[in-house]
């Protein structure tokens, strides 16, 4: 009995942090529910958005959400290519796979849907197929893409009756040219100047 | 009245090799065959061509409209005709070629009106800086800012210094030096400028201590402003406008910041001489004193250079060596670069071209292995850490580049310089830059793509859900179309009004279009059946299910619509009977109900032989009991046949007698040709058999009644005729 006694406070004073903590985690868990997975969104973001669905899923978002269920490969991502595999693996905690080749080939270079306006015969086809909304025109009146909204997917390749659609590298200007990467170590500059002492 | 400056971290100490070009005066430079003016000089949006070609235009003339808040109008540099507006090569680092605008020289150099501020105190600030931006200036010590938007500081900055920036601490150039020296005065009258625009607290103005000519210069012309000129220790690169804020007020820019954040604003000798210029003289920017120098020149010094000059004119117009020039290259040798085109126009920005011998700038070292000896660290003025900056750029590790201040890097090419490995650092850090640059654009880009495509996803489901809701609302105004008809269907037979008819016929309407569509349905539902088939989908059981569903629906729908069909042409029937007049009744009836018996019997007759057919010889008394039938049910038939024969006979006998009483020549004539026919008849039948030799005594008696007949109905004729005559 005094034994029993003893350890009564012990017990009760275990069993009301007990309580109290359930109490605390509950309130947590309700009060800071996620919602939705995190981890999609984080994937989501990692993916070109080019809606291209060469990955077999209808958009960027619902590879992501596979790729988060476990449920696909992380190297479908044609458009993204390497660079966008290697920064899933990253989140993921995965070893790098390349690019699947039965998706197709990525390209390092940029492209947009260009129409060859004279050929189109304004069937408004490719317009339903952009998943971008960026082709404009009427039925029976020629359609033109617009350039800063294309993101180059060649969904609207196929459906066009006329194949009056190319898809052609975005052209290098002034704006969105980049500086070459040096060649590295036993190369000599290109085209800038050295910067040597010249005494 | 010393004064306390700071120092910057790092900083190099190249030869400065500036005595090539600051021994002689400013020399106007040549006016070219034709200037080649770029219509982007400077940071922002490029501006707007606004003449076309064969338009004549004089120096000073507005050639290209700024485009925006940031962006800067282009002037012709001299009198002449536009011969073309078209690409041409630039002073771009990327090779490509920039819309330019080019004018043919006439060699008059002849200006347009120009027309100063007698006192731009008098003026508004905002009136001041239109004039600046309608001039065309920006920064000309060479990033190229319009200088406009950088002396619009927000209303609530509170600028402390402003400071002219008379450093040039960069090798070989002595723009800035030379025209301290010679036209002071005109510097401190657009500082002054500046100066009423930006109301700072203090004025200085920075000059290295390399240049004691131009010192004395600008302190003879501050003599009694409170324009204070400030000697700085020379060092590389004291003149970048970060390092020259901190060495004058130790305040450091912060990291992304501009300098207006920590109340400064700094400005260029050449640009201060160019405010003045365009606000006190109304010269928009259309020349700038450019460095020639380098082993290659002959006459090495500083020009006054039209802004569009080719670069090839101002060399020959320096007496170059073309044989000896290996490189050429614009700006200093440490923040400059190769052109690739000696028809690359100076613009707003040149400061300098550096036409080197081989001997004086040989061609850069192979690049060697980093041996991490921390040389560069020491060297940076930005206190960064150009190893790990390197080693991130390298291994194309952008987002720890950036993590680590890439984008703070001033590329002075300070860390080069010192690199004992040759490594080009500056080109690393460049190319790092661009990446970090092009990549965020990428991440907004892939931002904004999500968005569109999210918005076009919410767009259709939307339009789906407005077409699902119209569908079901239709359907639903159907079905009270047909509740409310069937509610009405019995009311209309006792209704005395003519919608007895329209009740009647709506159902089958009704039954007819839920037949037609239950049809269409069914047949969608193959159509999908098939295409599935032919995508190899693998839902096509329950596609086969649904078909067989939407078919037997289809089919009761049919069949409905077929009764119904029935029923109301059998009531349409029996209501015409009941309204038809009487007499036609009793006129048509009796020939109708004996060709109907008749058909009757007949059909039972041959029903009787079928039966008796398909009996066989099986069962003898079956057999015997249905030729007995057969034969019974051709009497019956034989008789109705000739029941109705004699009905249809006397049907035709009334039927000319009526028409007889109406129209008696007529009638006769019918009666005497019908009896010619007989006659004629008979006669071919009697010559027929006689030529045959058969027993033609039958015929003669039927031959002679039909004379008989036809004479009667002769006379009949003529006294019909006769008679109608008389009448």
């Amino acid at each position: 009995m005094e034994l029993f006694s003893e350890n009564l406070s012990a017990i009760m004073s275990l069993v009301a942090l007990a309580l109290l903590f359930g109490a605390v985690l509950g309130f947590a868990a309700i009060k800071f529910a996620v919602d939705e997975d995190p981890i999609v969104d984080q994937l989501d973001a990692l993916l070109p958005q080019t809606q291209c669905g060469q990955c077999g899923h209808p958009g960027c978002r619902p590879y992501a959400e596979s790729i988060a269920n476990d449920t696909d490969e992380i190297n479908k991502c044609v458009p993204g290519g390497d660079d966008t595999i290697h920064a899933i693996a990253d989140l993921m905690g995965k070893d790098f796979i390349p690019l699947d080749a039965e998706e197709g080939e990525h390209s390092d270079v940029p492209v947009v849907a260009v129409i060859r306006e004279d050929e189109c015969i304004g069937c408004t086809k490719c317009t339903q197929a952009c998943p971008m909304d960026a082709i404009l025109g009427s039925a029976k009146h020629m359609h033109t893409v617009i350039a800063s909204e294309c993101t180059g997917c060649d969904l609207c390749v196929d459906p066009c009756p006329v194949d009056c659609i190319d898809i052609i590298p975005v052209p290098t200007t002034q704006r969105n040219w980049t500086w070459e990467a040096p060649q590295g170590i036993g190369a000599t500059p290109g085209q800038l100047i050295p910067v040597r002492n010249i005494a | 009245m010393s004064r306390r400056i700071w120092d910057i971290p790092g900083g190099v100490h190249p030869p400065q090799n500036k005595s090539q070009s600051n021994q002689s005066p400013i020399q106007a430079g040549p006016i070219p065959k034709h200037v080649v003016l770029p219509i982007q000089q400077h940071i922002g949006s490029p501006a707007a061509p606004a003449v076309e070609v064969g338009d004549k235009v004089l120096k000073g003339q507005v050639i290209a409209e700024a485009t925006g808040f940031v962006s800067a109008p282009v002037h012709a540099s001299t009198s002449g005709t536009v011969v073309a507006i078209e690409p041409r090569a630039v002073q771009h680092p990327s090779q490509i070629d920039g819309l330019c605008v080019v004018i043919e020289s006439d060699g008059n150099d002849q200006w347009i009106e120009r027309q100063g501020v007698e006192d731009y105190a008098q003026l508004e600030k905002t009136q001041v800086l239109d004039l600046i931006r309608n001039a065309g200036i920006t920064g000309m010590g060479g990033a190229g800012f319009p200088t406009a938007v950088k002396l619009s500081p927000p209303p609530d900055a509170n600028i402390e210094q402003l400071i002219l920036n008379a450093v040039e601490c960069e090798p070989y150039i002595t723009a800035d030096d030379v025209i301290m020296r010679e036209r002071a005065e005109e510097i401190v009258a657009g500082l002054s400028i500046i100066q009423w625009l930006v109301n700072p607290k203090e004025t200085l103005i920075g000059i290295e201590d390399n240049k004691p000519e131009a010192i004395k210069a600008m302190q003879a012309a501050t003599a009694n402003t409170n324009i204070e000129v400030i000697v700085v220790p020379t060092k590389y690169p004291s003149g970048g406008e970060k390092q020259l804020i901190q060495i004058l007020t130790g305040k450091e820019v912060p990291s992304g910041g501009l300098p207006a954040n920590i109340g400064v604003v700094c400005q260029n000798v050449g640009t201060a001489y160019a405010i003045n210029r365009a606000v006190n003289h109304g010269e928009p920017l259309v020349s700038r004193i450019t460095t020639l120098t380098g082993d290659t020149i002959g006459k090495k010094g500083n020009y006054e250079v039209l802004l569009g000059t080719p670069v090839e004119a101002l060399l020959d117009f320096g007496d170059t060596n073309f044989k000896k020039l290996d490189r050429l290259i614009m700006g200093g040798p440490m923040m400059g670069f190769a052109i690739h085109d000696l028809s690359v126009p100076v613009v707003k920005v040149t400061n300098c071209l550096l036409a080197p011998a081989k001997s004086e700038l040989p061609d850069p070292r192979t690049e060697q292995a980093c041996i991490r000896c921390g040389s560069c660290e020491q060297a940076c003025p930005a206190s960064l850490l150009p190893q790990q900056l390197y080693w991130f750029s390298k291994t194309q590790d952008f987002e720890k580049a950036e993590a680590h201040n890439l984008m703070d890097c001033i590329e002075c090419g300070a860390c080069a310089f010192v690199c004992p490995s040759n490594i080009p650092l500056v080109q690393y850090y460049r190319y790092a830059k661009r990446q970090v640059r092009v990549n965020s654009e990428q991440n907004a880009k892939s931002d904004h793509a999500r968005e569109r495509f999210e918005f076009r996803q919410a767009r259709l489901e939307k339009e789906e859900q407005e077409k699902e809701a119209k569908r079901k609302a239709r359907a639903e105004a159907a079905a009270k179309k047909q509740a409310a008809k069937k509610a009405g269907k019995a009311a209309p037979k006792a209704a005395p009004t003519g919608d007895a008819d329209k009740a009647k016929a709506d159902p089958l309407t009704a039954l007819k279009s839920a037949a037609a569509s239950a049809t269409k349905r069914w047949k969608d539902a193959e159509k999908a059946y098939k295409t599935a088939e032919a995508n190899g989908s693998d839902k096509l059981e329950a596609l086969a299910n649904k078909i067989e569903q939407l078919k037997t629906k289809a089919d009761k729908a049919n069949e409905a619509f077929v009764t119904a069909r029935k029923a109301a042409k059998e009531s349409a029937k029996e209501e015409a009977a009941s309204d038809a007049p009487k007499a036609q009744v009793v006129a048509n009836d009796p020939l109708a109900e004996i060709k109907k018996t008749s058909t009757e019997d007949f059909e039972a007759l041959q029903a009787a032989k079928k039966a008796l057919e398909e009996a066989d010889q099986a069962n003898a008394d079956l057999v015997a009991e249905l030729t007995a039938k057969v034969e019974a049910a051709k009497a019956k038939s034989d008789a109705s046949k000739k029941a109705m024969k004699e009905a249809r006979a006397k049907q035709r006998e009334e039927i000319q007698k009526q028409k007889a009483a109406e129209d008696p020549v007529k009638a006769a004539q019918t009666a005497y040709d019908a009896a010619e026919k007989k006659l004629q008849k008979l006669e071919k039948s009697m010559a027929m058999l006689q030529e045959k030799g058969g027993d033609t005594s039958k015929l003669e008696g039927s031959l002679a009644d039909a004379k008989a007949a036809f004479d009667t109905a002769k006379s009949n004729l003529e006294s019909a005729k006769a008679a109608t005559e008389k009448a």
